[in-house]
């Protein structure tokens, strides 16, 4: 391993607040609830003190996004296609600021962030802008539903927001959103670039808080569309929530997808895409490639060149720009991915990990595989969200289609063959919303993402991702 | 000279692609709608829900991967056999709802047109619903709509086969299996149908029709954790939230009870209700 002198990215560009409030009806409010500190989780120092809203400030957030529908929806689609591109402007313009600002509250590494979360948060933006004006066109009407309740994880923050409100104000409605207890930061920044737009007051509202203000938002009778990301449990509770009422819902939850390596794969190829598919974002990703399954020919090939490989990657601080993995989120989910693991080595899989020092402050987990993993092991069923790979084998694409399809959940999956028919028949028989092939964890605001069976409903991206903001 | 005595038929249930009676052993009567004594229907149990569900399971995969063009033959062939069956289905619906002999006639036309509109859409949906995305990077990208598996459906109860048929070809012209619970009230041209089905070549599972009380099976299917969608077109407002909430548990797609005109233009909500889209990345190069 080559020796790299540290390369941080400065921090001076970000402006961090002491505390924040709500962002209501076009102004910073206080929230009435007990305000929490959000904390930097690769060095456990608090950021900033975050508002809580407290059900009577998501009623007034609702009533601001209430009242602002009226002109927002009546307003021509070129008018409020102008505003969101001045939105995808501005955030270009300070996409520095925010993606260390976003590795800074999130523990992601700042080249992913900077190369990979803004880079698409634009495009987002960029992409609904231009829908707003030719909604007749995509054939799902131009009608809006009103007010959308918005709820996202803390996994991706700025992009989650991005694929949430970009569609919803194109298609004409209004919007409450309510971003991850620990990672608020780049959504109330976000509500400061929409003052500097000039958003209408209320087409855009920011509360802040835990699980009780999302369920506040999700239980709004004046909410008439529910968008989450996040687990499937609370996915779950949220389906019965709305059960019985006119709201319309998307979710977007969790994952277990299998990337299937066949013998006549390239193999170098297939080993960075393996990488990129467990270990981009420590794994905190819903579409992560945690299964590996791999044809029994190539198993000790592709293993050992795996492990060369993860011996190069670099763990540390997240705003050093050599940083491959930076900081699990929080030590809720450090505990987890620790608690699974322990697990994965109790049901007798073989844990390993490269040599790999840990920082002493901040929540840290080396990247970690496991071998000898049977689907029954519940390193094979759970979601593990964390930079931890089960290792499985298949002999024949018949075993290898079922082992991938054997989960409750469906959200995304990997071929890599050189061989373009079997490729073509893999992705027919995978029960999954999103197949990458000879690549993995590709995101583009045209393409549809979303997952079948446990993994949730509805589609966000491409002319897809209208329908789940129009009356359709 | 005596009349001739009429040979009844005994209504069963039709699951797998045979005709078997509840297992429960229970029936209930079904009357006219003046109230005479029409036949005693078989009265469905959770377990005749749950043999419906592995049978639809069981025709999933080769009903889904059967050519688009396929199953819009067979879906226009359940229209020939059900043309040809006109007087049949219009005596039916006269007795159940009654209508007269013409309006009856009409609605069985109705009927069959609109297995003849749901038959052509087989090979279209993917054109109308699918999309060649453009992505900023040297990638082949295409979406495609593909069925959502196994599908419970509450039949209305008005529009015994109007009704019945306008949630039915939807759900299943795009690859889906089914179950569907008939209308309580009208049972009897749902068995008559499934005698068209068991000989329109539709493979054996795809449909599976229970008769019963809709309260009583309909909750077992919204739970059930191998059904992947359910259409709660003919549940009460109680009910509808009770499966609602039951269907979270394994997140089926549900679609909501809505007041319909069954002479009206369908539009493609009830394919698109139970179709999910994949979308498959390949890298461009040489």
């Amino acid at each position: 391993m080559f020796e790299y002198a540290p390369a941080p990215e400065s921090r001076d560009i970000v402006d961090i607040k002491p505390s924040y409030g709500l962002f209501i009806d076009g102004r910073f409010v206080d929230g009435s609830g007990t305000p929490f500190k959000t904390i930097n989780p690769a060095t456990e120092e608090t950021l900033a003190e975050i508002s809580v809203a407290s059900p009577e400030d998501v009623d007034r957030a609702v009533k601001a996004a209430r009242k602002a529908f009226e002109g927002w929806s009546a307003l021509p689609g070129s008018e409020r296609a102008k505003y969101l591109f001045r939105i995808a402007r501005i955030i270009q313009e300070r996409s520095r600021e925010l993606a260390v600002l976003e590795s800074l509250d999130n523990g992601k590494p700042i080249r992913e962030s900077r190369d990979v979360d803004l880079p698409l948060v634009a495009a987002h933006f960029f992409y609904y802008a231009g829908w707003a004006d030719k909604l007749e066109y995509a054939g799902l009407g131009s009608k809006p539903l009103g007010v959308a309740g918005q709820v996202i994880p803390w996994n991706f923050p700025l992009l989650m927001l991005s694929w949430k409100i970009a569609p919803a104000l194109a298609c004409g409605n209004t919007v409450v959103l309510k971003p991850a207890e620990t990672t608020p930061l780049t959504a109330l920044l976000f509500a400061e670039i929409c003052q500097q737009a000039e958003l209408p007051p209320g087409v855009v509202n920011i509360i802040t808080g835990a699980g009780e203000t999302g369920a506040a938002v999700v239980g709004h009778p004046d909410v008439n569309k529910v968008a989450f990301t996040g687990s499937t449990e609370v996915g779950k509770i949220i389906a019965r929530t709305v059960a019985g009422t006119s709201k319309k819902v998307t979710l977007e939850l969790g994952g277990k997808a299998a990337n299937i390596v066949f013998e006549d794969a390239a193999l170098d190829q297939a080993v960075e895409g393996i990488v990129n598919g467990i270990f981009f974002n420590q794994g905190h990703v819903c579409c992560a490639g945690s299964r590996l399954l791999v044809q029994e020919s190539i198993y000790d090939d592709l293993l050992g060149a795996l492990k060369r490989r993860l011996a190069l990657l670099r763990l540390g601080d997240p705003l050093d720009k050599n940083t491959d993995i930076g900081a699990i989120n929080s030590a809720e989910q450090l505990a987890k991915i620790r608690e699974l693991s322990n697990i994965g080595a109790e049901e007798g899989a073989e844990r390993w990990s490269p040599p790999c020092d840990l920082p002493d402050r901040g929540f840290f987990f080396p990247p970690t595989i496991f071998t000898g993993v049977a689907q029954s092991h519940r390193i094979a069923r759970e979601e593990i969200f964390g930079p931890v790979l089960s290792v499985l084998t298949f002999r024949t694409p018949a075993e290898a289609v079922e082992k991938a399809n054997n989960t409750p959940y469906g959200l995304s999956a990997g071929v890599w063959t050189e061989k373009a028919s079997r490729m073509l028949w893999m992705a027919n028989r995978l029960r999954a919303g999103v197949v990458w092939s000879n690549t993995f964890n590709r995101f583009d605001p045209a393409s549809p993402f979303g997952g079948y069976k446990e993994s949730g409903y509805g589609r966000e991206g491409g002319l897809a991702g209208l329908e789940a903001y129009l009356d359709v | 000279m005596t009349e001739r005595l009429a040979v009844r038929k005994t209504y069963k249930l039709f699951i797998g692609g045979a005709f078997p009676r509840s297992e429960s052993g229970r029936s209930y009567v079904v009357t006219s709608s003046k109230g005479d004594f029409l036949a005693n229907a078989s009265r469905a149990s959770r377990k005749d829900a749950r043999d419906a569900v592995s049978a639809a399971r069981k025709a999933f995969p080769g009903w889904s991967g059967a050519t688009a063009y396929n199953r819009g033959q067979i879906l226009y062939r359940i229209a020939e056999m059900l043309e040809g069956r006109r007087a049949q289905f219009a005596a039916e619906v006269a007795e159940a709802d009654g209508v007269s002999g013409k309006k009856a006639g009409e609605l069985v036309d109705l009927a069959v047109d609109r297995l003849v509109w749901y038959a052509g859409w087989s090979d279209k949906i993917s054109a109308v619903r699918g999309a060649a995305n453009p992505v900023a990077g040297p990638y082949f990208n295409l979406s495609t709509p593909e069925p959502t598996g196994v599908v419970a459906v509450v039949a209305p109860a008005a529009a015994p086969l109007l009704g019945l048929i306008s949630v039915i070809a939807p759900v299943i012209v795009t690859g889906n299996t089914c179950v569907v619970v008939a209308s309580e009230r009208a049972p009897l041209p749902a068995i008559t149908l499934a005698e068209v089905l068991a000989t329109s070549d539709l493979p054996g599972g795809v449909i599976n029709i229970l008769t019963g009380s809709a309260e009583e099976i309909a909750p077992w299917l919204a739970g059930h954790m191998d059904v992947n969608g359910i259409d709660l077109t003919g549940a009460s407002p109680e009910l509808a939230q009770k499966c609602e909430e039951m269907a979270a548990d394994n997140l089926k797609r549900v679609l909501r009870p809505k007041t319909a005109d069954w002479s009206a233009d369908p539009g493609t909500g009830r394919m698109t209700a139970f179709l999910e889209t994949k979308t498959v990345w390949h890298p461009i190069g040489t």
